[in-house]
């Protein structure tokens, strides 16, 4: 009885935090290439409502998650334009993004706030995985995008820390200067980063508007694409371990709402802060950690490149 | 050099462009929208002529416009503040809430206390609720270089979540038919308004702090540390300027004065505390102290236009548009601004023409 509860949480903590570890994986990729995208909270909230209304449309949720990626992809591409060719101030233009994607998905949404799903992704029993004891319900009968997430997370470690690719995307972002007279295409490397975190951030809404509620709601994600960008920071820009801080995440989340089930006497106001001030104080014990283990940023984080200034 | 044109450095930013590249912005983000109602069935023309009425187009209108503009204007005022020394204060709509949760238990607690005590307390706790907000992601930040732009937006889903257990709970009108807000408050808890209009008193506290801000940036030895500090914190360093110290001083004082905002909008305006009594007027504001370009006479006049938008949108609603289009305008306004400012930093120079005209003067002086 014990354990079938533990296994529960743990279950539910994925689950929850399976949208914040695909947002936060897409800003790993964007801030190595040395762009700080903060408009992952419009990008996840566009990839909500898109995906919501093409799985509901076409009745497949697979094409609702190519949409998705498609839409975070679009706006990304809004933000590499500006901030990568026409050099604007990547804080702003991030901000711009997650005020127009705000806007752009209620606007979208509005015919399908309250909609049931009719056929949104279920979890699925990996044969025999899904039978070992504890581990077995908490990882392997999970719904098919968590399975995604399990083989993207470990990709995407190979492919920044032992792939060429992965080192000129490092590259770019620590030393654009040095990147260029190697050869490698700063502003390609970019703009193709820059997308990449905005179609994972699509999904990340997605996984929202299709598995987790699984309907439209507006403002849905609830700062979520903001929890993941402090994810990035915690996790050293290393996905490793922003796969553990989003199931921290997710068991934050999970654990309000289970005390709410378990009737505890605080009220439901103050359990759904939990995540927000969590995020706050692991912000400030990771800056504290890194400012004295020398773990940083990548070095050209948020700074335009111009050739002839190298 | 094979591409065909190349972006050269301006030597100052061009006072044109600085002009036309607003003006054009809101115009393309406007033909943007307006690609947007008509791919969802909207006449445009229709919708856009209903939202400018709504905005400006009769004396109640504009006064509505006015009316919206107030918040605006005293958060982006905030804003400016921390922006100027390049610090991204995001929280503005948390400090609203949290000045406008201070005055609210001002006015509830002391319900027969007289005008001229009551709303001076309900100032000074909105002011100083707001100027906490604004002060404890100020601290990490001072000390240990804590990203201020997550830690001041995580606060406002505190503070929201905060008022809404108010309105919600404890502070909920027994009386409200189960809506969540409170009582009405006293008419000695409520700011004077302008003849009969809803403009009330919080007009004046946007004019008054925007030429305190312009006096205490351009003429005194603190506005020139903060501006200092603003473009180089290693020459404010080695001229010995303290900067945690400024820091935190400017982040108390931009979460102050948009917890002002939030007071003048539960006293002047509602009249008691309610649940979502703010459409993001924190968020609206980040754009209008950025597009102002942080100058407070601009502000003041940008604020107009965007309280025009938000009273606007109002009216569009009528007509079947989502509220959000506001938001959508607002966001599209801003993508073009910044697309647009590179030619007031650069200038584009055509490869091929230009180096047979070399003689033309201007443009090689680097």
């Amino acid at each position: 009885m014990e354990t079938s509860l533990i296994a529960a949480v743990f279950a539910t903590a994925i689950t929850a935090g399976t949208p914040i570890l695909f947002a936060a994986l897409g800003e790993i990729f964007t801030e190595r290439a040395g762009i700080l995208n903060l408009g992952v909270e419009g990008m996840m909230l566009v990839g909500a409502v898109t995906g919501f209304m093409v799985a509901y449309k076409t009745g497949n949720p697979w094409f609702g998650v190519l949409a998705s990626m498609l839409a975070g992809g679009l706006l990304s591409f809004i933000h590499a334009l500006l901030t990568v060719t026409l050099k604007a101030n990547q804080v702003v233009s991030g901000l711009a993004l997650t005020i127009f994607g705000t806007g752009l998905s209620g606007y979208l949404g509005k015919a399908f706030i309250g909609q049931p799903l009719p056929n949104p992704f279920k979890a699925e029993k990996l044969g025999l995985l899904g039978d070992i004891p504890v581990i077995g319900p908490v990882l392997f009968q999970q719904d098919p995008l968590v399975y995604l997430s399990f083989v993207l997370v470990p990709l995407s470690w190979f492919f920044i820390f032992r792939t060429k690719m992965g080192l000129n995307l490092r590259a770019v972002g620590e030393n654009p200067g040095a990147a260029d007279s190697l050869g490698v295409s700063v502003s390609k490397t970019r703009y193709l980063y820059t997308m990449v975190g905005g179609m994972l951030a699509g999904i990340g809404g997605a996984y929202l508007s299709l598995v987790y509620a699984p309907a439209w709601m507006e403002n849905m994600t609830a700062g979520r694409g903001w929890i993941a960008v402090a994810l990035v920071i915690f996790s050293t820009w290393n996905p490793l371990y922003a796969l553990v801080g989003a199931y921290m995440f997710g068991g934050i989340d999970a654990l309000g709402f289970r005390m709410q089930l378990l009737d505890v006497q605080i009220p439901s106001y103050f359990l759904s802060m939990l995540p927000y001030i969590c995020t706050i104080l692991i912000l400030i014990l990771t800056t504290y950690k890194a400012q004295r283990n020398g773990v940083g940023a990548p070095k050209a984080l948020g700074l335009s490149y111009d050739r002839e200034e190298r | 050099m094979n591409s065909p044109l190349t972006l050269e450095k301006r030597i100052s930013t061009s006072a044109a462009a600085s002009l036309v590249v607003p003006a054009v912005s809101v115009l393309l983000a406007l033909a943007t929208g307006a690609v947007f109602l008509w791919l969802a069935g909207h006449n445009p023309v229709q919708a856009y002529t209903a939202m400018f009425k709504g905005g400006f187009g009769s004396l109640y209108g504009l006064s509505e416009t006015v009316v919206k503009a107030i918040p605006l204007m005293i958060c982006a005022l905030g804003i400016s503040l921390a922006f100027r020394m390049q610090l991204w204060n995001i929280g503005a709509e948390g400090q609203l809430y949290m000045g406008a949760f201070g005055a609210t238990w001002v006015a509830l607690t002391f319900p027969d206390a007289p005008a001229v005590a009551l709303l001076p307390a309900m100032f000074i706790m909105g002011v100083l609720c707001g100027g906490i907000w604004g002060i404890l992601p100020a601290i990490p930040r001072a000390y240990l270089g804590v990203n201020e732009i997550i830690t001041t937006l995580m606060l406002n889903y505190v503070a929201v979540l905060w008022v809404d257990y108010l309105v919600y709970g404890p502070w909920k009108d027994p009386n409200g038919f189960n809506f969540p807000l409170t009582a009405q408050f006293s008419p000695n808890a409520t700011l004077p308004a302008f003849g009969d209009t809803r403009i009330h008193a919080g007009l004046l506290f946007a004019a008054a702090i925007a030429v305190l801000i312009h006096y205490g940036i351009k003429r005194t030895r603190w506005g020139y540390e903060i501006r200092v500090i603003g473009v180089s914190q290693s020459a404010a360093r080695y001229a010995g300027m303290n900067i945690p110290k400024n820091i935190m001083l400017v982040m108390l004082l931009s979460g102050a004065v948009c917890g002002l905002a939030g007071m003048a909008e539960v006293s002047g305006l509602t009249g008691r505390l309610q649940h979502g009594f703010s459409p993001g007027y924190g968020y609206t504001a980040i754009i209008i102290a950025w597009l102002a370009k942080l100058h407070p006479l601009s502000i003041i006049i940008v604020s107009i236009l965007f309280g025009g938008l938000q009273a606007g949108g109002f009216s569009l609603q009528s007509s079947g548009v989502p509220a959000a289009m506001v938001s959508m305008l607002q966001g599209a306004i801003l993508f073009f601004v910044l697309g647009g400012e590179i030619l007031t930093r650069y200038r584009i120079v055509f490869n091929n023409k230009t180096k047979k005209m070399g003689g033309k003067g201007t443009w090689k002086q680097a």
